[in-house]
């Protein structure tokens, strides 16, 4: 569903560019709302979320697609954890359909899905495994790498049960917006996917702003 | 033939664990008709390598698991093979139940009087049998649904397919490297029955015949020739 935000980007108060292939994890509070913009358009923010007071409490994209009766997130869904506690909701997004079932690239499924040869290629699996390596201070490891958000990914579903991936449905400055329901730690990989034609082979950067 | 190593049995509501070689079988018959048998994979060897159902779908390009297609770890290595499904669609999506669910629907887990026929759920049989091996919640990933299907609208609505799978159908699970397999057999958590679903299973597991070049699960996709590869290369390595 398309809604557009009441937000003012002048009373921010954080605004970063992450760069495709970077990641960005930070603590987002109870009642602060986050904006990720695809900047250039089509370009996937893989992104998982945590309780900040427990870590084991996470987004779970199985207990959150079943919670709504719908696999597709937008406007309207409130993600939830694998305690199936309400953790965010999104309150605004002009791009209107985010997938939370094909996960995020990793080195290993990449040499599956395009060749044996390609596990060389930089993947959102390394970018979290790096970003909860450098950030010991959340007490996370690769145990804690789990199922993701794709957010201006679309992945539809037919009704004999295949999975095919589309044209993107999103454009430059489209954007999504989600308002934390608990301290929350969001860990965005913007990924460096470069063997995936939804985005036409380039990655490009995203924004991210928060407002109190 | 392919040699039968046992066979056992599975009340409903009960959960369960098994760590099964490369190169073996398991079988899995819903006795009654409309079991459910939530599973979950790791490798013993490295228990951080688990079962990722969405590089299990996106990889076959698919929603629905059944006969042919792969189950993949987070390593791009193929835990097991679905070589027989007599449902023709295995539930990957929609997670499991958890003790306020169960409550809420069937009322609450109760062994002070229910004894053995409390009402178990199955994020806490999950949490029971993976603690076994030192993992707990963090540990947890979106499991299958064995004889259970979840499908969707056009606007990707999710429903629940009532009396999918019948009294004798069965699911052969062929294992392609040393696997830690978890699992319970607590009602789907989508399942709209007014009586909490108490649905036993029997399980056998035999040795496998080698796989063949022209393997149904080998070939029903070039990305599966490669995680074949990936495994082999893997068990080859390892010892097994």
């Amino acid at each position: 569903m398309i809604k557009e935000s009441l937000l003012n980007p002048t009373d921010v108060a954080y605004r970063e560019t992450v760069m495709a292939g970077d990641y960005w994890m930070k603590v987002v509070k109870t009642g602060q709302t986050i904006r990720i913009v695809d900047s250039e358009g089509n370009q996937a923010a893989d992104t998982l979320f945590y309780s900040a007071a427990n870590p084991a409490e996470r987004y779970s994209a199985v207990d959150t697609i079943r919670e709504q009766g719908n696999v597709y997130l937008s406007a309207g869904t409130m993600l939830m954890t694998n305690e199936c506690n309400p953790m965010l909701e999104i309150v605004a997004d002009t791009c209107g359909r985010h997938d939370t079932l094909g996960g995020a690239c990793a080195t290993e499924s990449n040499q599956v899905r395009y060749d044996l040869g390609k596990k060389h290629m930089h993947a959102c699996r390394d970018s979290w495994l790096l970003a909860v390596s450098e950030n010991p201070e959340f007490g996370m490891s690769k145990r804690d790498i789990t199922h993701n958000i794709n957010f201006f990914m679309n992945v539809p579903i037919t009704a004999e049960g295949g999975l095919t991936f589309e044209d993107g449905i999103s454009a430059p400055g489209k954007y999504v917006e989600l308002k934390a329901q608990m301290d929350v730690i969001v860990l965005i990989s913007n990924c460096p996917q470069l063997n995936n034609p939804c985005n036409a082979y380039n990655p490009t950067p995203v924004e991210v702003l928060v407002w109190n | 033939m392919a040699e039968l190593l046992y066979e056992d049995s599975l009340p409903g509501g009960s959960h369960w664990s098994l760590v099964m070689p490369a190169g073996s079988l398991l079988k899995i018959t819903d006795v009654e008709g409309g079991a459910n048998v939530g599973m979950l994979f790791y490798n013993p060897r490295n228990l951080l390598e688990r079962y990722n159902a969405p590089d299990t779908l996106k990889c076959q390009h698919t929603f629905k698991l059944t006969t042919g297609h792969c189950l993949y770890s987070d390593m791009g290595r193929i835990f097991c093979s679905i070589v027989q499904d007599d449902t023709g669609w295995i539930d990957s999506v929609a997670g499991t139940t958890n003790k306020a669910k169960v409550a809420a629907r069937w009322g609450e887990r109760d062994y002070q009087h229910q004894r053995n026929l409390w009402k178990q759920n199955g994020y806490d049989s999950f949490l029971v049998e993976v603690a076994k091996y030192g993992l707990g919640a963090r540990d947890l990933a979106a499991n299958l649904n064995l004889f259970s299907k979840v499908f969707t609208d056009e606007e990707g609505n999710m429903k629940f397919a009532a009396g999918h799978s019948k009294a004798g159908d069965t699911i052969t699970l062929r294992f392609e490297m040393e696997t830690l397999v978890v699992f319970n057999t607590c009602p789907h958590p989508m399942d709209p029955a007014t009586e909490y679903p108490r649905k036993p299973i029997q399980y056998a597991l035999y040795k496998a015949d080698p796989v063949a070049e022209d393997d149904v699960c080998r070939i029903s996709r070039p990305e599966n020739g490669r995680g074949f590869e990936n495994t082999r290369r893997y068990v080859c390595c390892a010892g097994h």
